[in-house]
């Protein structure tokens, strides 16, 4: 019976501890600590620049999941929506030397890149769909990124809870030829469930990278002082890791 | 004097409890967010779902309320010791001979006859084995869970990455597929709790005090 006991100690020291040491300054630092360990593992065991695996017509799946916002608030959004988005504007702003305001045919006039990816939500469901639009490093090529600049951020016309979404990425990411601002899904416009007129896709990072609805692309030295500072809507709102590689 | 487990086997043995138990709990915080599991690379609607289940009881996962993100730092947290200490104790065991001595298998531990000679003294809850530190079942067992289970659940937890996907195309290839991966993690975990419910019935049942106080001290091997 004692190892049993010990067990049940332990298991009831698991349960209950768990909630309570991971609010403790130490475990919490504990756990916040593995997440960077986890991005350098994976830069050790890998490279960043590594194009995930692109599929063909026949794997793509007979629909892809609306998930988190499927139909953005308010008037402006509804007005876009009744306007087939011909007067949607897409603004590279921030630490550029030109910040631009494009609209749909102007990025769809660019050098187009089309893929066919897998989608992984950090739920645990997976979709696959064909993605066309231009490389963000185009656009930032056009803009023209100042020295100082280290991150890019995805401004949204999605509003969730009460707060505006947004996401971010480093510049390894934003320079992936697999990132591109994608304004199609399996060859016709983007659903509005999917984000239309414009999302991102952040091949090798999870869902919620990849911010839909797009509005406006932002180069900035920090992240501190957006949002919650911790670089994306779901990381300021429950602690979704930032690097969502894993 | 000659212990009866090696140090590393028995750092390993509590180790990897501690790690067992808090993946598998933080893991099913995790299935929660989506309790459904598919075949192949894609999958998300229940129709094409081959498990739908509902979430599972606060009291069995970490965190005890639901909360994809505080189980998602749990589980990676966990994963290091649980994955570089199966590692250290590989090792380990290869060095201290513990796999070669206790773990391999003879030809003739396969015959049909010794194996149903094995189940029968099982039943009749003689443990005694003269001559092996364990008998066939153990050995099978055990071999089982270091070198298919635990490593099948740590390389399907690497493909659940996408990062890492996009570097080792050929992981998930072997897999069948993301959702697949993730049944299969699935099936590994709930296969290891049944090997950990029979584990701790089979102590009770010879004599418990003297087992683990042997897996913690080390014990000694009679003359």
């Amino acid at each position: 019976m004692k190892r049993r006991s010990v067990l049940a100690g332990l298991g009831a020291f698991l349960v209950a501890g768990c909630s309570k040491l991971a609010q403790s300054g130490p475990v919490s630092s504990l756990l916040d600590a593995a997440e960077d360990w986890n991005r350098n593992l994976h830069e050790l065991l890998g490279r960043r620049s590594a194009l995930a695996r692109e599929f063909t017509p026949a794997d793509v799946s007979p629909d892809f999941r609306g998930n988190g916002t499927v139909q953005p608030p308010g008037a402006a959004y509804a007005a876009h929506q009744q306007a087939g988005f011909a007067d949607w504007k897409l603004d590279v702003s921030g630490l550029v030397e030109h910040p631009l305001s494009l609209s749909l045919d102007q990025i769809k006039a660019l050098p187009q890149r089309t893929q066919i990816t897998r989608h992984d939500c950090v739920e645990g469901w997976s979709a696959i769909a064909q993605w066309t639009g231009p490389q963000l490093a185009q656009l930032l090529a056009m803009a023209k990124l100042k020295p100082e600049a280290k991150f890019i951020v995805f401004r949204c016309a999605d509003n969730l809870n009460g707060q505006d979404y947004y996401e971010s990425i480093d510049l390894i990411d934003a320079f992936h030829p697999q990132t591109i601002v994608a304004h199609a899904l399996n060859g016709a416009p983007l659903p509005v469930k999917n984000g239309a007129p414009l999302r991102m896709r952040i091949e090798r990072q999870l869902g919620y990278k990849h911010a839909k609805y797009l509005t406006g692309i932002e180069a900035v030295a920090s992240l501190a002082g957006i949002g919650a500072g911790k670089g994306g809507y779901w990381e300021d709102r429950t602690g979704y890791e930032w690097y969502a590689g894993i | 004097m000659k212990k009866r487990h090696a140090l590393a086997t028995r750092l390993w043995h509590w180790l990897n409890a501690v790690c067992f138990v808090v993946m598998f709990m933080s893991g099913l915080n995790i299935f929660n967010a989506h309790p459904r599991l598919y075949w192949g690379q894609w999958g998300f609607e229940r129709q094409d779902a081959w498990l739908v289940l509902q979430r599972f009881p606060g009291w069995i996962t970490i965190p005890q309320h639901y909360s994809l993100a505080e189980a998602r730092l749990w589980h990676l947290l966990f994963a290091w010791p649980f994955a570089f200490g199966l590692l250290a104790f590989m090792v380990a065991s290869l060095i201290n001979r513990h796999f070669l001595r206790d773990l391999v298998t003879g030809r003739k531990e396969w015959r049909w006859s010794a194996i149903r000679a094995d189940i029968v003294k099982h039943l009749k809850l003689d443990f005694d084995h003269p001559g092996a530190k364990f008998n066939f079942l153990q050995k099978l067992a055990y071999g089982v869970v270091i070198f298919i289970l635990l490593p099948l659940m740590i390389f399907t937890g690497i493909t659940m990455s996408p990062g890492m996907d996009a570097n080792w195309h050929w992981l998930l290839a072997i897999f069948g597929g993301r959702q697949s991966a993730r049944s299969i993690h699935f099936i590994c975990a709930w296969t290891l709790v049944g090997f950990l419910v029979l584990h701790i019935v089979l102590v009770l049942l010879s004599g418990p005090v003297r087992q683990v106080r042997e897996m913690i001290t080390g014990g000694r091997i009679e003359q």
